[in-house]
C-alpha cells in the first residue's frame, strides 16, 4: 500500500519503563481501512467513467472523482456556488461553458482544457 | 539561501512543526511535550457534520489549537497571517527564507507530491516547514517524513491555496518573540488542566469521554440503521482517524502518555507517571478496538454481535479515560 518506502513514528514503551519514539511501517488494521477507503474511491471513479461514456454526465464528474474532489471544493476553484458546479456535472450545461470556466476547471484538475472536453481519452483509460 | 534546519520526524504534523521550529530557535521541546502543553488530546464525534458522507470523528483538538495554546503557555509571540493573493504569499515566503527564518505553513496533503499516493487525500490542515529554496524547488521539512524533502514551487502554490473545507489561504507562521525564561512546570500544569477539562467537564454529550460513550451507543446500531456497506464504511473511517498517519497510535493516547511520562520527571510528581501507565493500558484497548474493527472491515461482514463487542471496548476506554482525566484535572488544579 505504501510502496514499502515510508516509515512512520510511533510512541511505545517497549520493554523499557519510559516512552520512546519508534519507526514502523504501520500495522494491519490501518492498512485494511486505508485500502478500503481507496477501494470506495476506485468504485466511484469507475461509476463516473461509465456515466460519462453513456452520455449521462459531463467529464467534470469523472475528473472530480478521479481527483477525489467534490462540488464544494470545485466551487472554490471556479468561484461559483456548489449548486452551479452540480449543474456542470450534466452534459447540457457543460456544453454551454465558457472558455474561461473550462480553463478554471482544467487548472483544478491539473490537466489541459483540451483534455477536459475530450471524452475519447476517458474511454481509452 | 539555505538554513541549517534541525529536522526530526514526529508522529503528528502540528506537534512536529512546533517542536522543530523551537529546536531551530534553541529551545528543546520534544513532540509529546508540545502536544501536552498545547492540550492536544480530545475526542469528538459529530454525527450531524459529515465529510464525504461520513460523520466526523476526531481524537484531537481543532487544527491550529495546539500551537496557539503552546505559544500562550510559554509566553511566546507568533506571527501568523493568511493571504488572498498567491503571488504575495509566495514572495513573502521568499523574503522570509532570505532573512534566514524557517516558516511553518498550512497545506493540503493532496498536493504534497513527495508523500505516498495512498495518503494523498484532500486534507487541508497539514503543517510543514519551508526552510529554503533551490531554483524552482522549495526545501521542506515535513514532520511526518523521516528526512527533509523538496517540492516544486507550482505544487506548493496549489497546496497552500487548496479549496474546500477549512481553506488554508496561504497561511504561514513563525515565532517572533521568545520569553526570557520558560517556566516549564507551570506550562505543563496549565496544559494538563485544560486537557482534563476538555475531556471530562464540557457539558456537551458529543465531546470528550462523553462523546466516546455516545459514539459507542451509535456504533452499536450502525448495522441495523445503515446496512452492512455503510456500517463498514463508517467503522473504517473511525479506525482511520484513530490509527492512520499522524496519531502516533491509538488516537494520540500514546503520545499523551509519553508526555505524562516525560512531565512526571520535570515537575517531580510520580502520580503522573502512574497515570501515564494507565493511559497506556487504555490506549492498548483502543488498539484492540482497531484490530477487531479492522478484521470486520476486511471480512466485510457486520454480524451485530461484533459491533456490540466493539461498542463495549469503546465504553470501557471511555470509563478508563474519564477516570484518568478527572484525576489529572484535579492534580493540575492543586498544583497551579
Amino acid at each position: 500500500m505504501l510502496q514499502g518506502k515510508f516509515r512512520k513514528l510511533y510512541y511505545a514503551t517497549g520493554d523499557g519503563a519510559h516512552y520512546k519514539g519508534v519507526g514502523s511501517v504501520g500495522w494491519e488494521p490501518e492498512n485494511v481501512v486505508l485500502e478500503q477507503a481507496w477501494e470506495d474511491i476506485r468504485e466511484r471513479v469507475a461509476e463516473a467513467r461509465a456515466k460519462v461514456i453513456a452520455g449521462e454526465a459531463s467529464p467534470v464528474l469523472y475528473h472530480m472523482e478521479r481527483t477525489l474532489m467534490n462540488p464544494d471544493i470545485l466551487a472554490g476553484h471556479i468561484g461559483w456556488p456548489a449548486l452551479v458546479v452540480r449543474l456542470h456535472l450534466r452534459p447540457f450545461f457543460f456544453g454551454k461553458l465558457s472558455k474561461k470556466t473550462l480553463e478554471k476547471y482544467a487548472y483544478a484538475f491539473q490537466i489541459k482544457p483540451e483534455e477536459l472536453i475530450d471524452i475519447t481519452k476517458i474511454k481509452d483509460q | 539561501m539555505q538554513i541549517d534546519f534541525p529536522h526530526r520526524q514526529s508522529a503528528h504534523c502540528e506537534n512536529g512543526v512546533v517542536s522543530n521550529l523551537m529546536r531551530f530557535h534553541g529551545y528543546d521541546f520534544s513532540e509529546p511535550m508540545v502536544f501536552g502543553i498545547g492540550s492536544g488530546i480530545f475526542f469528538s464525534y459529530i454525527p450531524f457534520i459529515k465529510m464525504g458522507g461520513i460523520p466526523v470523528t476526531s481524537y484531537r483538538t481543532l487544527p491550529g489549537a495546539i500551537f496557539r495554546r503552546f505559544a500562550k503557555r510559554i509566553d511566546m509571540k507568533v506571527e501568523s497571517r493568511s493571504y488572498s493573493s498567491e503571488h504575495k504569499a509566495m514572495s513573502e515566503l521568499d523574503s522570509k527564507i532570505a532573512e534566514g527564518v524557517p516558516v511553518g505553513m498550512l497545506t493540503s496533503v493532496y498536493y504534497l507530491t513527495y508523500l505516498p499516493d495512498a495518503y494523498r487525500f484532500h486534507f487541508n490542515a497539514h503543517n510543514i516547514v519551508v526552510y529554503g529554496r533551490e531554483g524552482d524547488n522549495y526545501l521542506v521539512s515535513d514532520p511526518v517524513m523521516e528526512t527533509t524533502t523538496t517540492i516544486a514551487a507550482a505544487d506548493l502554490v496549489r497546496a497552500r491555496f487548496a479549496k474546500g473545507v477549512a481553506e488554508p489561504k496561504g497561511r504561514m507562521y513563525y515565532p517572533v518573540q521568545f520569553p526570557k525564561e520558560i517556566n516549564r512546570k507551570d506550562a505543563i500544569w496549565r496544559g494538563i488542566k485544560r486537557a482534563g477539562f476538555d475531556m471530562t467537564e464540557i457539558p456537551i454529550f458529543i465531546l470528550g469521554t462523553k462523546g466516546m460513550k455516545y459514539m459507542a451507543g451509535r456504533l452499536q446500531r450502525w448495522p441495523e440503521r445503515l446496512g452492512d456497506r455503510k456500517a463498514i464504511q463508517y467503522l473504517g473511517n473511525v479506525v482511520r482517524m484513530q490509527e492512520e498517519i499522524g496519531t502516533g497510535g491509538a488516537g494520540f493516547r500514546f503520545v499523551y502518555a509519553a508526555f505524562l511520562d516525560e512531565a512526571s520527571s520535570i515537575v517531580g510528581n510520580t502520580e503522573l507517571y502512574d497515570l501515564s501507565k494507565e493511559l497506556t493500558a487504555s490506549g492498548d484497548r483502543l488498539r484492540d478496538f482497531a484490530y477487531y474493527a479492522g478484521r470486520a472491515c476486511k471480512s466485510r461482514k457486520t454480524d451485530v454481535l461484533s459491533f456490540a463487542e466493539l461498542a463495549d471496548i469503546l465504553r470501557e476506554c471511555a470509563t478508563r479515560e474519564d477516570k484518568i482525566f478527572r484525576r489529572l484535572h484535579q492534580l493540575a488544579k492543586d498544583n497551579i
